[in-house]
């Protein structure tokens, strides 16, 4: 009877137990369902557009990657910003600007009707302010390298000169301020476009410290203003009224989607919830020779580079010989028409057609016979005694990434049936990939550039040899004094000149890199739709110059 | 009610072991936060750099620095994200994935622990096989095959869900059961197998004998018991869940903790990674000790000193 009792009991809390149990489960998803009812149910911006991965950083002086700072362009202006059309620079947040005839000297004239977003009007003390905050070691800006051009602020930045006041900047009055640099920079008003020098609010600074683009109210410079950034979300962008050419911004509120995954941005284009996907890697490389064809997809000659490299320290790739027959015996038609669909070129230099001021010298062609006979004379005749070496390059992310597996296989398959040489394959995860390169532990490697500014030098200097973009162990000291003594050049023609007497050194007669094709930029729009959006040689779509047409069904 | 506490209590030292072995673990990986395509103008920047985020200071002294801030519920900033802190990070994903996760994981409890009792009580039956077949069929089908099936057929032709993003309950629909199919086929199966291995107990020959109804049967007597496998997978499961996941999450562009994770150890940031892992290794921990809780309520056999 008593057992009986007990097993009841016990029966009776284990059945009252699971009905709590299937209680919570149900409060629980109640409650999950509740909190995304609750988020935020916000009306559909003006314009949606799928802009690459999440942004790392808003803040000008620290983005680094292109999606990043297409978004700190459209908070923070600079003296000058980017014609969409021709990315010439075109006065900014400056009205105009006097050049000294030396060349080292610039006067800005700041608009009188420059003002943030917070309506306060913007003055030339607080240019100064954000360029010494670039140049100031504890803001840790990995660009901060676009300002040493600027009298002492190498010295600055590196803690040998104490005084800002001694760096070539100053306040002439509330609405002027003067540049000095050490010599007359060709590209220097490209510079001043750039994110690293845009104008940004010292009070929201210095009371937020590193986090302060997240907190509101955020003073912009910019034709837009921050209404929401929510990670792996979106950014949301609202109109800066204050804006000095406000009457000029297009849209008024845009949506900024980061996705990495090329599938899904095409999805979310497809279904008509994004407008407008800007950026090469987020087409899904499977379909890409389809889409292509699209007359809603735009492709274009674009400032980027894909090359690979020698370690020119380990032997025998020391012999400029032997990194020429690798060179010669790289069918670079063959790997472009098999391997790429998105209207990419041919890369018979280093530095990308179309580039201001300046036109590259020709590298030599694909010729097997001549191939190996310099690797003959090199002492490897049909690759015998050829050591064992191996080509490096690494593969994860987006479409642009998966497509180096496959050049490696053809690369090692040229220089296998034209030379005679095995080179081992070896496929590294990103980040070691690049510290390793860095080391020079590697033999040869995959390797691309895409230009900073629309100038030669972007491409050029990062094989002076002190540059830690180099990476080949190369140094070659006629190199480094052409391309020095280029930059000091008022005259553009001789600058040209130089410049193409440097980059014959780098790609006919040293080799420490081949260039292989140059990227095309990809961005997919309906025509009819949007406009305002110019394909270019930077990748460069000024946002509040864009606008749809018509309003379409969304989710 | 000692045991719980003396488990608890336990947590401290086994997350301090585990915050040690993250922070060494992923400083030994090569490369670095700051190993990019680009490097600085000068090798200067690149010190100035490692100077802000004391990368340059011995290891043992970051860890103190490190637990010193965690102290205060600080994991501090993230490499990567350099706008953000880690808790801010999680403070915005954790809710999303939760949400994904507990959602998911209803789903794939009222999917599965029918399923599996059907599959039970009609052993041998074409419906055994039926519910056979869907769990290991959603068992083998990986997520980021069944996901893109879903936006294809729900998304595309239909245009019932939208594809991806975030932010009603519409949007939850296709990752939801993206993400619970899979578990649904497991819990069918564990719930199938407690169930077969209850049934012919005594004590429910004995209920049968008394004449209890079979609906009786089942729910107050059968189920409880069945149902422990299911439980003790769930610990693990709901901690696995409310972190995120990174397939599912990629594929929907879903802002949870998932593509942290992954994204964070793929680039090196490691006070976001130490700042997950912590999270994760609480997680787990107190959800396994709930799971022991729903163990003693559960099954009266089971008792806790």
């Amino acid at each position: 009877m008593n057992f009986e009792a007990s097993a009841l009991h016990r029966g009776w809390r284990a059945f009252r137990f699971f009905g709590h149990l299937v209680n919570w489960t149900g409060l629980l998803v109640c409650g999950a369902v509740l909190l995304l009812v609750g988020c935020h149910s916000e009306p559909r911006a003006d314009i949606v557009i799928v802009n690459g991965n999440e942004p790392e950083s808003l803040d000008p002086a620290i983005v680094t990657a292109v999606p990043d700072m297409r978004i700190a362009k459209a908070l923070f202006e600079g003296l000058a910003r980017l014609d969409s059309k021709t990315c010439r620079p075109v006065p900014g947040l400056a009205e105009r600007w006097d050049v000294s005839p030396d060349g080292r000297a610039y006067t800005f004239y700041l608009r009188t009707n420059a003002a943030w977003s917070t309506g306060e009007p913007i003055t030339a003390a607080d240019v100064l302010y954000s360029w010494l905050r670039a140049l100031n070691p504890a803001t840790a800006s990995d660009y901060a390298g676009q300002l040493f051009y600027i009298e002492n602020a190498e010295g600055f930045y590196s803690g040998t000169i104490k005084d800002p006041s001694k760096v070539g900047l100053s306040v002439l009055d509330a609405h002027t301020f003067q540049v000095k640099l050490d010599y007359p920079l060709a590209f220097f008003l490209d510079l001043c476009c750039y994110p690293t020098l845009a104008v940004v609010p010292r009070q929201a600074i210095e009371k937020y410290g590193d986090s302060w683009v997240t907190h509101r109210p955020l003073p912009c410079s910019g034709p837009y203003e921050l209404v929401a950034w929510r990670l792996n979300d979106r950014v949301r962008l609202r109109k800066n009224p204050f804006y000095w050419d406000a009457s000029n911004t297009r849209s008024r509120l845009i949506d900024l989607l980061p996705v990495a995954s090329p599938n899904t941005a095409l999805n979310l284009y497809e279904t008509g919830i994004a407008d407008i996907v800007w950026d090469k890697d987020l087409v899904p490389i499977e379909l890409m020779d389809a889409l292509v064809n699209r007359p809603d997809f735009h492709s274009f000659d674009f400032l980027g580079t894909f090359f690979y490299r020698f370690n020119v320290t380990r032997k025998p790739l020391d012999d400029p010989r032997v990194r020429l027959a690798f060179a010669l015996a790289t069918d670079k038609q063959k790997i472009l028409k098999k391997l790429t669909f998105g209207g990419e070129k041919i890369a018979t230099h280093f530095v990308p057609e179309g580039v201001a001021h300046y036109r590259s010298p020709a590298a030599p062609g694909f010729d097997p016979e001549k191939a190996r006979q310099l690797l003959a004379e090199a002492g490897f005749p049909g690759g015998k005694g050829f050591p064992p070496l191996h080509y490096m390059y690494f593969s994860s992310g987006g479409g642009g990434a998966k497509i180096q597996g496959k050049i490696a296989i053809e690369l090692q398959q040229m220089w296998r049936k034209e030379l005679g040489v095995e080179i081992e394959l070896r496929q590294i995860e990103r980040k070691i990939f690049y510290s390793a390169q860095s080391r020079l532990d590697y033999d040869l490697s995959a390797s691309s550039w895409v230009g900073d500014y629309n100038d030669a030098n972007t491409f050029l200097d990062m094989f002076e040899s002190s540059s830690g973009n180099n990476r080949t162990g190369w140094k070659n000291s006629r190199y480094d004094s052409l391309v020095v003594e280029a930059n000091r050049q008022s005259d553009l023609n001789r600058r040209a000149l130089l410049f193409r007497q440097a980059e014959a050194i780098l790609i006919s007669e040293e080799l420490p890199i081949v260039p292989v094709y140059f990227y095309a930029g990809l961005i997919y729009f309906k025509d009819q739709e949007i406009k305002g959006v110019h394909p270019n040689l930077l990748d460069e779509y000024p946002l509040q110059d864009i606008w749809k047409v018509k309003a379409r069904a969304s989710f | 009610m000692m045991h719980f506490l003396r488990r608890l209590l336990l947590l401290v030292p086994l997350l301090l072991v585990i915050s040690f072995l993250s922070f060494v673990l992923v400083r030994v990986a090569p490369g670095g936060p700051f190993d990019r395509e680009r490097k600085p103008a000068s090798p200067e920047i690149e010190r100035q750099l490692q100077v802000k985020y004391h990368l340059d200071e011995a290891v043992w002294k970051q860890y103190l620095r490190f637990l010193l801030d965690l102290a205060h519920g600080d994991f501090g900033v993230s490499l990567q994200y350099r706008n953000h802190t880690v808790n801010d990070i999680i403070r915005q994903a954790l809710p999303v994935s939760a949400s994904l996760g507990l959602l998911s994981f209803g789903f794939a409890m009222g999917v599965g622990v029918p399923l599996g009792c059907i599959g039970a009580l009609r052993r041998g039956g074409w419906q055994d096989h039926a519910t056979g077949l869907f769990s290991i069929l959603m068992i083998c089908v990986p997520g980021f095959v069944i996901a893109p099936l879903l936006i294809m057929l729900l998304g595309i032709k239909w245009r019932l869900f939208p594809v991806a993003l975030w932010g009603s309950p519409l949007h939850a629909v296709l990752p939801v059961i993206g993400l619970g199919l899979y578990f649904s086929g497991r819990i069918a199966r564990l719930m199938r197998e407690g169930l077969l291995s209850v049934l012919p107990s005594e004590f429910i020959t004995a209920a049968r004998a008394k004449g209890l109804g079979e609906g009786a049967l089942l729910f107050k007597h059968a189920l409880p018991l069945a149902i422990l496998p299911v439980v003790t997978y769930s610990g693990p499961l709901l901690a696995d869940l409310l972190t995120g996941s990174f397939v599912i999450e990629t594929i929907f562009q879903i802002p949870g903790l998932g593509a942290f994770f992954v994204n964070g150890s793929l680039n090196r940031d490691y006070t976001l990674v130490v700042g997950l892992v912590i999270l994760y290794a609480a997680l787990l921990v107190v959800l396994n000790l709930l799971v022991d809780v729903a163990y003693a309520l559960l099954d009266p056999r089971i008792r806790y000193d």
